[in-house]
């Protein structure tokens, strides 16, 4: 079977083989490449990471199951991790939160019919003095409210379309 | 006095070359041209003390490294993940070469061959940038080969984790970055011996702002960095305010020289809406709460004088709650915490936070009974001490504090008998 992440990301799984002693060491990384590659964790994606790093696909699935931030199903195009932990809750994250849900009308990690947004509450993001703030994708976005929320939200469906567009 | 917020009085010192103009890897020439072990104890007799939430020595820590063995490593904990803590992040983004500094000097002590930074997965961002940082004092000679031509090489890497607190843990940490799951470790073996550090090699795991300071130790020596703080807390730290201030953020300050009433009328700019202060979190949701009495209020900000008053100063990440909360409710949202963050790996730290979750929310939803109360503190109890790491205590202690402090804010819900505030 070809491995499609060596063949198109050859210099990046190269860099991270090379920090360390140990292959295995290099899972975290390269599964990131996957998602990066098929959007989620699919079986060819965790055959693929195995295979570079030395590994059992089994023992990759469980290390990808472990953490909050490697998608194990298909997600929407924009991850909205919204902090509702303690400090952000006291200024008002709960509230935002339930209204960010309200607004796009789906529930707590669901996902918009199109397919754009999968939006999930998490714990604490060390940005508890920018409350309310959420992670799309891998970025921050905080001191949020409803109507910087409405903007951001227009400004990804528009890089989604433009993205589809592409695609075909 | 900013010893790691820098860039307060010099803008843009993020950069290499800012840097560089203000003294920048000069603690780091200075430790090359010391011998190892006397590195080691300048660290030591400064009394620096971890600023990951443990307090540890960082001398004493770096001399249980066995130093005939050919490979060490060092690990920078970048996992930031505790409830209310936001100062590493901090530090990366504006003052990142004085933690590879840091990092550095620490790695010629114990003469290690590489610097792993293990940074949460939720630091994309600052991991990139940090890597730049990297490559530009690997550029002018400070990373990699022959450092300035002492003999000795080691290598700076970053590794981004993937969302999970447990990874904080630093057993669990090596584990993860040892491409395992990110479980704790049985120990002894500790990180710093053969066979319990990274890859089994021994191991100096320290936090950010631990190692941010150690660039002022070497350049001005250990009496200069004790002359700030108390005898007991040496040095500033970083106090992280959120939750009810009107101006929320990172403050640093030598330890003793504020207290909280300072931190969080003058500093943090009081409560909002001319509400009253009602609680303290020191230690974000790990440590015990503490009523806002004025004894509180005016207590000094070191390790010591919060360990006098039952709770802990640890990575300083201190959430203020307002009149208007219920602690029945925050508790729940701590332990909810605890619940998700739960390796699993033993049974009374796995149960433990599913039951206190489960009759937390019975409580809150109203169907609650008095004894629900005592059953969590039951079920608190039993959690304490009997855990292969601190997630169980963390868990069991702050729910412990609140039906101390707070009685009546658990028996409103379940119609028990009022206590006298304070009991
Ligand atoms: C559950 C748990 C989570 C932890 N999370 C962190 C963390 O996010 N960052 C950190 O520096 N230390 C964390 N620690 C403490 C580390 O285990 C370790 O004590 C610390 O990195 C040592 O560095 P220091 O001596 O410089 O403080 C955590 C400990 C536990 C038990
Ligand atoms: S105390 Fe909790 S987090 Fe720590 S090892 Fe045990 S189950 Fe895992
Ligand atoms: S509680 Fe939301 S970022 Fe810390």
């Amino acid at each position: 079977m070809a491995n499609t992440l060596a063949e198109k990301y050859a210099e990046r799984i190269q860099h991270h083989l090379s920090k360390y002693p140990d292959k295995r060491s290099a899972v975290m990384p390269l599964l990131y490449i996957a998602q990066e590659e098929y959007g989620w964790l699919s079986p060819q994606g965790i055959e693929e990471v195995a295979e570079l790093c030395d590994m059992d696909p089994t023992q990759v699935k469980s290390i990808a199951g472990f953490y909050t931030m490697y998608r194990e199903q298909p997600k929407g195009k924009f991850w909205l991790h919204v902090c509702t932990d303690l400090p952000c809750a006291l200024k008002g994250a709960e509230t935002f939160y339930a209204d960010l849900l309200a607004h796009l009308g789906i529930e707590d990690g669901g996902t918009t019919e199109d397919g754009t947004f999968t939006v999930e509450h998490v714990m604490c993001l060390a940005a508890c003095d920018r409350a309310p703030m959420l992670q799309c994708n891998f970025h921050f976005h905080e001191h949020l409210d409803m109507d910087k929320m409405r903007e951001l939200l227009d400004q990804w469906r528009k890089e989604a379309e433009a993205y589809a567009n592409k695609d075909v | 006095m900013n010893i790691i917020f820098r860039e307060k009085d010099i803008p843009n010192i993020r950069e290499f070359d800012v840097y560089v103009k203000h003294d920048g890897y000069k603690a780091f020439e200075k430790a090359l041209r010391m011998k190892p072990i006397d590195v080691i104890n300048e660290v030591k007799a400064s009394n620096l003390r971890g600023r990951g939430g443990a307090g540890f020595p960082t001398g004493v820590k770096w001399s249980f490294i066995p130093q005939s063995e050919p490979i060490k490593y060092v690990v920078v904990n970048a996992d930031e993940s505790e409830t209310g803590t936001f100062k590493d992040r901090q530090i990366m983004e504006n003052n990142p070469h004085q933690l590879i500094e840091g990092a550095l000097i620490a790695a010629w002590a114990i003469q290690a061959t590489a610097v792993y930074i293990y940074l949460r997965g939720e630091f994309w961002d600052i991991a990139h940038a940090l890597d730049k940082h990297i490559e530009d004092a690997r550029q002018a000679g400070y990373v990699g080969e022959n450092i300035k031509g002492s003999g000795w090489s080691c290598e700076v890497y970053t590794h981004l984790g993937a969302g999970a607190y447990i990874c904080g843990e630093e057993s669990a940490l090596l584990n993860s970055l040892e491409g395992k799951l990110g479980q704790p470790r049985v120990r002894p073996p500790f990180p710093a011996q053969k066979g319990g550090g990274l890859y089994s090699e021994p191991t100096v795991v320290n936090n950010v702002e631990t190692l941010a300071n150690v660039p002022f130790i070497i350049m001005n020596g250990a009496d200069e960095y004790k002359k700030i703080g108390t005898e007991q807390s040496t040095g500033t730290k970083i106090f992280c305010v959120s939750g009810h201030v009107n101006n929320p953020g990172n403050f640093e300050f030598p330890m003793g020289e504020i207290t909280f009433r300072q931190l969080i009328f003058d500093h943090a700019g009081g409560i909002p809406d001319g509400k009253q202060i009602k609680a303290i979190l020191p230690s974000g949701g790990s440590g015990p709460i503490v009523p806002a009495t004025d004894e509180i209020l005016d207590t000094p900000l070191t390790y010591e004088d919060l360990q006098k008053h039952g709770t802990i100063l640890g990575s300083a990440s201190i959430i203020i709650l307002d009149e208007t909360v219920d602690i029945t409710w925050a508790a729940s949202k701590m332990t909810k915490f605890f619940k998700h963050e739960s390796c699993g790996k033993c049974t009374p730290c796995r149960e433990g936070t599913y039951w206190l979750d489960k009759v937390l929310d019975r409580i809150l939803r109203g169907e609650g009974k008095p004894s629900d109360v005592d059953l969590i503190n039951n079920i608190a109890a039993n959690m304490q001490g009997v855990t292969l790491c601190a997630l169980g205590d963390f868990a069991a202690n702050p729910i412990l504090a609140t039906i101390k402090h707070f009685p009546n804010d658990f028996m409103a819900h379940v119609g028990g008998e009022l206590k006298a505030a304070g009991d």
